[in-house]
């Protein structure tokens, strides 16, 4: 059984009420570092407990924060990135509605370490009964006194808020996010200055993902080396995991970071094992962006060592054979799983939430959408592989911010691994005549 | 006849309160929360006379709403039906028969994805990722997510909708009760 630091307590019933979350430790990191640490000493804590940002990009959260530009008489933020909107990814909704008040202990925690004296919650619109939990949760917390004027009678104010955003992904990106905030279109900014320098309003800004700030309440009370202590190398701490998929048991799950991918898949523990005993075909390990796997390659590394879920283990191999943790939106495939077919709803889905700012991927998400199509609808030419694979090069790289990046990745990895499925519908367009998501090309060759 | 575009005396002041959520000069910062409250409280869709309203309770340029609205996709611009059945389609829902559940509704409701009923009960609508991956497929309407969906659920779905009659959106409380 791993350790679990950020939904052990989930089972509990009427947790999501404030009385219930206190009577089981809530709010303790908040009477310990408002009332026995310095703002420059929770900061340590955090940076000694390794803690990497859980949103994707897993940068270190202390680091981060320790960027924020401090200068005098501007007002600092913290905004929580509850924009979740990555294929594949439901971890943050989770938490957010089971035990809302573990986000705003850590908005609170955070916000003193930064000096921040409001902070918001940008949660996306679709989760807006979330939201209505959120805002319930922040009522509790003011009438105990745990946000507003002098928390827990100390000199600390804050102001937290949730605000909904409206259906956009690229909000989940820091800078789209604090655009949107302002109440503009989602477009991402230019970096630097970064939003450590000039974020919401212009002022130094800190974003951090729901996960993330919910870690710094455990590691507040256990203290950043006990922390670090928990997970494996650089990869320290629990991580929650969304699953889905082909597997008997979705669900969010929290692991220890470092166990092996195997074992999430098929012990009765974690995923349970494939649906109907199926064979593993695939797995994108961290949500859409990340490349996708094939079964030998998800399960151990080029070099045959055991895949971990871990940062380091992920991505072991780089693009050519490893992927990356990301999200840990864990999406399994078995092998009825046409890999072209869902390719294709991830670059309908890129050529949708493509922002438009940048011409290689508001033009090249679309043609990569309109080629996958054609080949889907047995109009496939033999060169359209390699036009794909033109395509998502010359995104790649050339944008303003990583949806460029996430759009091409998944394209990449599936010609990389699945080159001979492509062909196979591109030269027997009569097999995916009438292609469903249950029948894969090999099944169709029995039919 | 047509409704006056006006909040009431209540929504106006609950407007206000979301005005006073940003700093002083900022209250523009309420757009997208402004913009949900007036899609519930005029018809379903911001029409241009809904957005020229927003504009000028946030005593900003028309033109800054319409922008703002065209980018997201939870605002619509045209009329929709009382109930936007919004299906997800992307990748854990569609290995999980997410078309299947479009074609079905399609087929049931008479009306392809896209389209509203004559009566102006229903319109489906195909989405991207809603979060909901584990428990696949489903689809939201108004603030609610109906998960794990089979045909079953998904006709009793419809009938409840349609025998309750009335417009959902996503300001309502009637959310899924998860407490």
């Amino acid at each position: 059984m791993g350790k679990k630091l950020l939904i052990h307590n989930v089972n509990i019933p009427g947790i999501a009420t404030l009385e219930v979350y206190r009577q089981n430790g809530g709010y303790a990191s908040v009477e310990k570092a408002l009332k026995t640490m310095t703002s420059a000493e929770v900061v340590e804590e955090v940076k000694k407990s390794g803690l990497r940002g859980r949103g994707g990009a897993g940068f270190p959260t202390g680091m981060k924060w320790s960027f924020l530009a401090k200068p005098e008489g501007v007002e600092r933020y913290l905004v929580c990135n509850a924009d979740e909107s990555e294929p594949g990814t439901f971890k943050d909704r989770y938490l957010m509605e089971k035990i809302p008040h573990s986000l705003i202990e850590g908005m609170i925690t955070s916000s003193y370490a930064l000096g921040a004296k409001t902070s918001y919650i940008y949660i996306r619109g679709e989760y807006f009964y979330v939201a209505r939990i959120l805002e319930k949760a922040l009522d509790e917390a003011y009438a105990a006194g745990l946000l507003g004027k002098n928390i827990l009678g100390t000199s600390f104010s804050h102001d937290c808020y949730v605000h909904v955003g409206a259906g956009a992904y690229i909000c989940g990106e820091e800078t789209a996010l604090l655009e949107s905030l302002e109440g503009k279109r989602g477009n991402p900014r230019i970096k630097p200055p970064f939003p450590a320098i000039a974020g919401l309003y212009g002022c130094p800004t800190v974003v951090n993902n729901v996960e993330t700030i919910a870690a710094v309440c455990p590691i507040i009370n256990m203290g950043g080396e006990e922390y670090a202590k928990i997970g494996i190398g650089k990869s320290t701490g629990t991580k929650l995991i969304s699953a889905s998929g082909h597997i008997n048991k979705p669900g969010t799950y929290e692991i220890e970071l470092g166990l092996p991918v195997e074992e999430f898949i098929y012990s009765q523990e974690y995923c349970g094992g494939i649906i109907n005993g199926n064979k593993l075909k695939a797995v994108v390990a961290g949500g859409s962006s990340v490349p996708v796997l094939p079964a030998h390659l998800i399960l151990k590394t080029e070099k045959g060592e055991p895949r971990l879920m871990s940062y380091e283990s992920l991505s072991d191999g780089g693009f050519i054979s490893g992927s990356m943790l990301g999200s840990g939106g864990f999406i399994v495939y078995d092998e009825t799983t046409s890999i072209v077919k869902n390719l294709y709803t991830f670059a309908r889905f890129y050529h949708h939430e493509s922002c438009g700012q940048c011409s290689p991927c508001r033009e090249g998400t679309g043609w990569m959408e309109k080629i996958l199509h054609r080949i889907l609808e047995g109009h496939g030419k033999p060169s359209d592989i390699d036009l794909l694979w033109d395509i998502q090069r010359k995104i790649e790289g050339n944008t303003i911010c990583p949806l460029g990046d996430a759009a091409a990745w998944p394209v990449a990895s599936a010609i990389r691994h699945f080159r001979a499925e492509f062909e196979e519908y591109i030269n027997h367009p009569e097999k995916i005549k009438d292609v469903k998501h249950y029948y894969s090309v090999n099944q169709l060759e029995g039919a | 006849m047509k409704k006056e575009i006006k909040f009431n005396e209540e929504t106006l002041a609950l407007v206000h309160k979301m005005m006073a959520r940003y700093p002083e000069g900022k209250h523009k910062s309420a757009i997208i929360p402004i913009l949900h409250i007036a899609q519930a409280e005029f018809g379903g869709w911001l029409s241009p006379e809904t957005m020229d309203y927003v504009a000028s309770i946030l005593k900003i340029q028309s033109i800054e709403v319409y922008e703002v609205a065209s980018f997201y996709s939870m605002f619509n611009l045209k009329p929709v039906g009382k109930c936007l059945l919004e299906v997800c389609r992307t990748s854990s829902c569609w290995v999980k028969g997410a078309e299947d559940v479009v074609k079905h509704l399609e087929k049931k409701l008479g009306i392809k994805e896209g389209e509203t009923t004559k009566d102006g009960m229903f319109t489906i609508k195909t989405v991207e990722c809603l979060g909901s991956c584990g428990t696949a497929p489903l689809l939201q309407c108004g603030a609610s997510y109906h998960e794990n969906l089979t045909f079953e659920k998904v006709d009793a779905l419809v009938e409840e909708y349609r025998t309750a009659g009335r417009r959902r959106s996503y300001t309502d409380l009637d959310y899924k009760n998860t407490l």
